[in-house]
This record gives structure tokens, C-alpha cells and sequence, in this order.
């Protein structure tokens, strides 16, 4: 079952990569992202195999990663059918094969319950997104493209380093030999201290990179400026969420060794950095995708705050990873139309999207509202189940600083996007070929839902696995 | 034998130096290549009797004939197609860059004197070697201006990090040696990729051009 789940994109990979016809060729996307997800509501329902003697393996965390990532890839899928339909100059072969490679590899990040095979999949994540970033042909995409390899393989040969440096830690006497999480968390106190805290240095870096913390997210706005917004959705709503369960798996190894205090210090610095650079960056900001990806910047740095101070905090951390992919998915979206509505996606070409675009234009507010953790959206619940956790656990100067970059952000980012959406168009209504449609308005518009949904209301399932997600690094 | 091994790891930190000193690119990628080579050798020389043999010889064959032989070329292929200028183009001159990695070696050595190995040493010099020859490829990468010396600077990384990967070999299973190859390779060959359309779009392999993104 987890095989099949993992395996069955390639197929459809496979026949986008011979289809012959332009036109026909992205409904090949649309029928892999839909018996992925198909798949993936079955593991919901009745709970698969370990497969592969365990290294493969549907856990807590894992369920909610592989659940936002097959909703968000299913949504963009949809888009893409318009989209591309829109955009026939130029040849998708590359990008519809290329996008389910990367659900594949994406698949196998999130089961994989061994940090070799966990390391082989991110970093075919990295070598696949590089060609999709580069869809435009032009020379900003060539350069987005070629930052976001060159980091990013940076980063991972750095996480391939500690990720041996774990496996060296695991090689005492009486220890594992083994980089399975299982093993490793098991025999927790054999495993070589100093070693472990090697690994964790380098893996931060490393998976660091991928996820985009500051000091280390230089490639980011860069390549989600450039990249078809699709794409962007894509990586800052899935694939910044995979290198996240990287660090959660590397950070339950640790606790076991008995390294939590320093992983988790070192999770709360680089997640208040992240904030602090993102809201240093958001205000002024003239580009809408750039200001996203500074977005993603910031709440990744939550990710990793709530992360780091675990308890409640790390539930909500989960729970916020879950309600910021599908924003980010809906933000995305939307400033992609409204960047090709205009022409332009700088706040001095771009005004009165709500009246050019009736649709995405208000939706780009409503995703505003809603990532910057304005009630009753789900990210508004998260951010307070993790502020909740900071104060609860006497961690009352992060939960200061953590109010005080918010509410930055918020002013930022709200500045650029009241002039982005009000005001008036300078060429009044969007001409039919650059209008909403059903296939590129409803996409977003489902997910917004779904955001509004999640706050309103979270099945008491949902809530089971945030919490029995966050038990395992220690909540 | 011993004494083999050690004139190995001298080598490659050797190499280390030389390509950060060095002014030409194709002297580069030659020394590189080289570095390569002599790496193949290393999980041979370090068996004992624990290893399979089936993988010790796949990992030496593998590590030569990628490391040593198809990325040069490639790399060699790149430089003449694209007609790239012979020299290297330092961000950070060539004597600061030799002080630097200098500090690197005293740091890698002072780093694993203080980590004592859990496993049976199998060599002394492995981690500082190692260690050493990764931050040579950080500086190289962070203080070239050419994309094929930055892609150099990554080679030199990987081979770092696959030294250390060496001492591993006794237990760690297949796919993950596997995996570092591969990687490798797709890496380089994505980047010999966009290479061209970098010097397609800009008609020079410069990423000093590639500067127009920025806040």
C-alpha cells in the first residue's frame, strides 16, 4: 500500500513524459494528484502496513505532512489545468512530469522512517524543483533556478554530513548500527553524545537550508519571486514541510539521546531569527511574491519556535504547519493571477486588484488575513496554541518577541497588500484570457475554505494527531 | 600499507590547497579529478576483514569512475563548449583563500581531537581530512565568481563528505552508498544543465551577472 502510494505518480510521470499532445498532456498531473489523494484518504481510513522491513512507515507526523501535501498538490493540479491551458507558448513536458516526480519523492519524504532514504528523497525534491523554477526561460528564472541548486545542494551535502555523524553515533558498542528513527530512539542512551550533537548542528544547517531559516533562506525569495505561482505553492505549502519532519525526526532522535535542551535552544534562536529577519524584510517590501516568500521565511521561524519549545507549543506548531500550507497554497494562487492579470507584481504597477480580478483579488486579502493569524482562520488558533505553550512552559521573553514580530508582520505586509488590492485598476476589468475562471479562482477559493473550515471547527481526530505528533518530541 | 594510506590522506589535503590556490580552471578540474582518484582508493586500503568484499570493490569502482573519470569530463566538456575564460576569478584573492583553508585544517584537526570516534579508529587522519576537504569546498564555492569553479568547489565538498562516508562503510547499507554517488552525478549534471543556459541567456558563464535579484 505505502509502495503503491509512493510509486504510482512516477507512473503518471512516465506517460507525461511520452504523451505527445500539448494540450492533453497536463490532465495526466490531475489524474496522479487524484489517486494520490485517493490513496491518502484510504491510509486515513485504515491504517497501511510498515513496508520495506519498516523503513517505510505511516506515523503522526507523517499522516499530517502526506495529508496537507496531497490536498494542496490536488488543489494546484486543478489550477494547472488552467494555467497551463493559458500559458500554451510554452512546452510543459517538463513541468508536468517534473511536478509528479516530485509528489513521488514528496510521498517518500513523509513515510520514510530511515534518515538515508529520508536523505535520498529531499534531496531528488531539490534536483527536480530546479527545472520547474526555470518554466519561464527567462533570464530572472535562470538565476532564481540556478541560487536555489546551488544553495539548496550546499544544504543537503551538509545534512548527508551529519546524517553520518548520526549513523557514526549509533556505531558504539551496544548501539544500533542502524539509522532507522526506531532504532536510534530506542537506544537512546548508547548512542555517542557528543556525536549526536554533531549531527544535529550539521542536519539544522543542512534541512535548515531546504526549509528556508534564516540565516539560511538567501535562495527563497529569489526562487518563489520567479517561479510560476503553481510551483510556489507548491514548494512553500509542501516541500518546506518536509524538510520540517526532517528536523521533527532528527529532533526525537535527540531527545532520546538526551540532547534536548541544546536542540531545543537552538530551535527557538533560529525560529525568533527567522521572524525577526522576515519583518525586517516584509516592511517596504514592493514585490508581492518576494513578500510571500519573506512570509514563508517567518513562519517556518514558527514552525521551528513552536517546535523547540514543545508541550503545547509543539502541538500547535504541527497544527500551524497543517493551516500555513494550505494559506500558502491559497496566497500563491492568487498572486500568480493577479501577477499575470497585470502584467507586473510590484506595488507601483499593481493596484485595485479587487476590482480587476473580482475573485482572486479579495481572496489575496482574505489569504492576508488569515497567514498573519487575523480570527476565525485555522492560523489564528495555531499561533495561539503556541503562544499558549510559550507562557504555560514560563518561556515569557519568546512568547514577547514572538507578539512583537507578528504584529510587524501584520502592519508590513498589510501596507503592501491594502495597495495591491484597493484603489483602482488602471485598465479596469480583466480582459477574458487574463480573467478568473472556474479553473484558476475556484482553486484557491476551495482551499480558503478549507483555511475558514479548520479554524471554525477541527475534527477531534485532527487534534488526536497534532498532539500525538508533538509526544513524540517530547510535547 | 599503513604508510600508503597515510601518503593518501596527505594527498587530498594537498589537493585541497592546490585548488585553492590554483589561477586555471582546467588545472582545477585536473587536480579535482585527481582528488577523486585517489579517494577510490581509500575504502580499499581501509578494508578489514569485516567488509564484504562485493561492496568494497563497488564502492571503489564507483567512486573512480565517477568521481574520477565522468565529472572531469563532463566538467572538461563544459569549459570548451561554452568557451569559458581560462582563469578562475577570485571573490576572495588566492593567499587570503590559502590562509583560510589553513584555518580550516587547524580546526578540523582541534574538532576531532575533541570527538573522540565511538567505532575502532580506522585511521587518524580520516575525520580531519575529511573535515578539512569540506570546508575547502565551502570556500571554494562561497569565493569563486565562475559557475564552473563554484561547481568545483561542490565536487570538492562531496569528496570530503564521502571520506567520511568511508568509515561507515562496514555497516551502512547499499542504497545509502549508492545514493551519495548518484547524487553526485544528477547534481553536477543538473548544474552542467543550467550551465548552458546561463551562458545561453548571458553569453558568459559569469554569475556575477546573475545579480539582478536582490531587496
Amino acid at each position: 500500500m505505502l509502495l503503491l502510494l509512493a510509486l504510482s505518480p512516477l507512473l503518471f510521470a512516465a506517460l507525461a513524459f511520452t504523451l505527445p499532445d500539448q494540450r492533453r498532456r497536463p490532465l495526466a498531473l490531475l489524474a496522479g494528484a487524484s489517486l494520490h489523494a485517493l490513496l491518502v484518504v484510504v491510509t486515513w481510513i485504515q491504517p497501511p502496513a510498515p513496508a520495506l522491513s519498516g523503513w517505510l512507515l505511516l506515523d503522526a507526523p507523517g499522516k499530517l505532512v502526506l495529508g496537507t501535501t496531497s490536498t494542496l498538490f490536488l488543489v494546484c493540479a486543478v489550477y494547472a489545468q488552467g494555467y497551463l491551458a493559458r500559458r500554451a507558448d510554452r512546452d510543459n513536458r517538463v513541468f508536468v512530469g517534473g511536478l509528479l516526480v516530485l509528489l513521488s519523492a514528496m510521498t517518500v519524504v513523509a513515510i520514510s522512517q530511515h534518515l538515508g532514504l529520508l536523505w535520498v528523497a529531499i534531496e531528488i525534491t531539490t534536483l527536480t524543483t530546479a527545472p520547474l523554477i526555470y518554466f519561464n526561460h527567462n533570464a530572472l528564472s535562470l538565476e532564481a533556478a540556478w541560487k536555489y541548486l546551488l544553495v539548496c545542494s550546499l544544504g543537503i551535502a551538509l545534512a548527508l554530513l551529519g546524517t553520518f555523524f548520526l549513523a557514526l553515533a549509533s556505531a558504539g558498542p551496544g548501539g544500533p548500527h542502524s539509522l532507522l528513527v526506531r532504532d536510534l530512539a530506542s537506544a537512546g542512551p548508547s548512542l555517542s553524545r557528543p556525536w549526536v550533537r554533531a549531527a544535529f548542528v550539521f542536519l539544522l544547517v543542512g534541512y535548515g537550508t531546504k526549509m528556508g531559516l534564516a540565516p539560511l533562506h538567501s535562495w527563497k525569495p529569489d526562487a518563489y519571486g520567479e517561479a510560476p505561482g503553481l510551483l510556489g505553492a507548491i514548494l512553500s505549502g509542501g516541500v518546506t514541510n518536509l524538510a520540517f519532519l526532517a528536523i521533527v525526526r532528527v529532533l526525537h532522535v535527540c531527545n532520546a539521546a538526551g540532547e534536548r535542551a541544546f536542540a531545543a535552544d537552538s530551535l527557538v534562536a533560529i525560529g525568533l531569527l527567522s521572524m525577526a529577519l522576515a519583518a525586517v524584510f516584509m516592511v517596504g517590501q514592493r514585490d508581492l511574491k518576494r513578500m510571500l516568500a519573506y512570509s514563508s521565511v517567518e513562519h517556518m521561524g514558527i514552525l521551528s519556535l513552536g517546535l523547540g519549545l514543545g508541550g503545547a507549543a509543539a502541538s500547535g506548531a504541527f497544527f500551524h504547519m497543517v493551516a500555513n500550507g494550505l494559506v500558502k497554497g491559497v496566497l500563491f494562487l492568487a498572486a500568480g493571477n493577479i501577477h499575470r492579470a497585470f502584467g507586473a507584481k510590484t506595488v507601483d504597477k499593481v493596484s485595485g486588484a479587487a476590482e480587476r480580478l473580482p475573485i482572486s483579488g479579495p481572496l489575496f486579502l482574505a489569504g492576508f488575513l488569515a497567514v498573519t493569524g487575523s480570527p476565525p482562520f485555522a492560523p489564528f488558533f495555531s499561533e495561539l496554541s503556541i503562544l499558549n505553550g510559550a507562557i504555560r512552559g514560563g518561556h515569557f521573553w519568546a512568547a514577547g518577541l514572538f507578539l512583537v514580530f507578528l504584529s510587524v508582520i501584520f502592519v508590513g505586509m498589510g501596507a503592501t497588500v491594502l495597495r495591491v488590492v484597493q484603489g483602482k485598476a488602471p485598465g479596469g476589468r480583466a480582459p477574458p484570457e487574463l480573467a478568473d475562471s472556474p479553473l484558476t479562482a475556484g482553486p484557491p477559493l476551495a482551499l480558503m475554505a478549507l483555511v475558514l473550515l479548520l479554524g471554525l471547527w477541527v475534527p477531534r481526530g485532527l487534534l488526536g494527531l497534532f498532539d500525538a505528533a508533538a509526544s513524540l518530541v517530547g510535547g | 600499507m599503513s604508510r600508503w594510506t597515510d601518503t593518501v590522506f596527505i594527498l587530498v589535503v594537498v589537493i585541497d590547497f592546490f585548488a585553492l590556490a590554483s589561477s586555471r580552471l582546467g588545472a582545477a578540474i585536473r587536480a579535482v579529478a585527481a582528488q577523486g582518484a585517489l579517494l577510490s582508493l581509500l575504502p580499499v586500503l581501509l578494508a578489514t576483514g569485516e567488509h564484504q568484499t562485493a561492496h568494497v570493490v563497488a564502492l571503489a569502482l564507483g567512486a573512480l569512475l565517477v568521481k574520477g573519470i565522468a565529472i572531469p569530463l563532463m566538467m572538461g566538456w563544459a569549459i570548451r563548449e561554452a568557451a569559458v575564460r581560462r582563469e578562475v576569478e577570485p571573490i576572495v584573492g588566492f593567499v587570503p583563500s590559502m590562509v583560510l583553508g589553513a584555518v580550516g585544517v587547524a580546526l578540523a584537526f582541534a574538532f576531532s581531537g575533541g570527538l573522540p570516534l565511538p567505532t575502532p579508529e580506522k585511521h587518524p587522519l580520516l575525520v580531519p581530512t575529511s573535515l578539512a576537504t569540506v570546508w575547502t569546498g565551502l570556500l571554494l564555492v562561497v569565493s569563486r565568481r565562475k559557475a564552473v569553479a563554484q561547481v568545483l568547489g561542490f565536487l570538492v565538498l562531496e569528496n570530503g563528505v564521502f571520506v567520511f562516508g568511508v568509515l561507515l562503510s562496514d555497516f551502512m547499507p547499499v542504497m545509502v552508498e549508492a545514493g551519495v554517488l548518484l547524487d553526485l552525478f544528477a547534481a553536477v549534471f543538473v548544474m552542467g544543465i543550467v550551465m548552458f543556459h546561463i551562458n545561453r541567456e548571458f553569453a558568459s558563464l559569469d554569475t556575477a551577472k546573475l545579480s539582478a535579484l536582490k531587496d
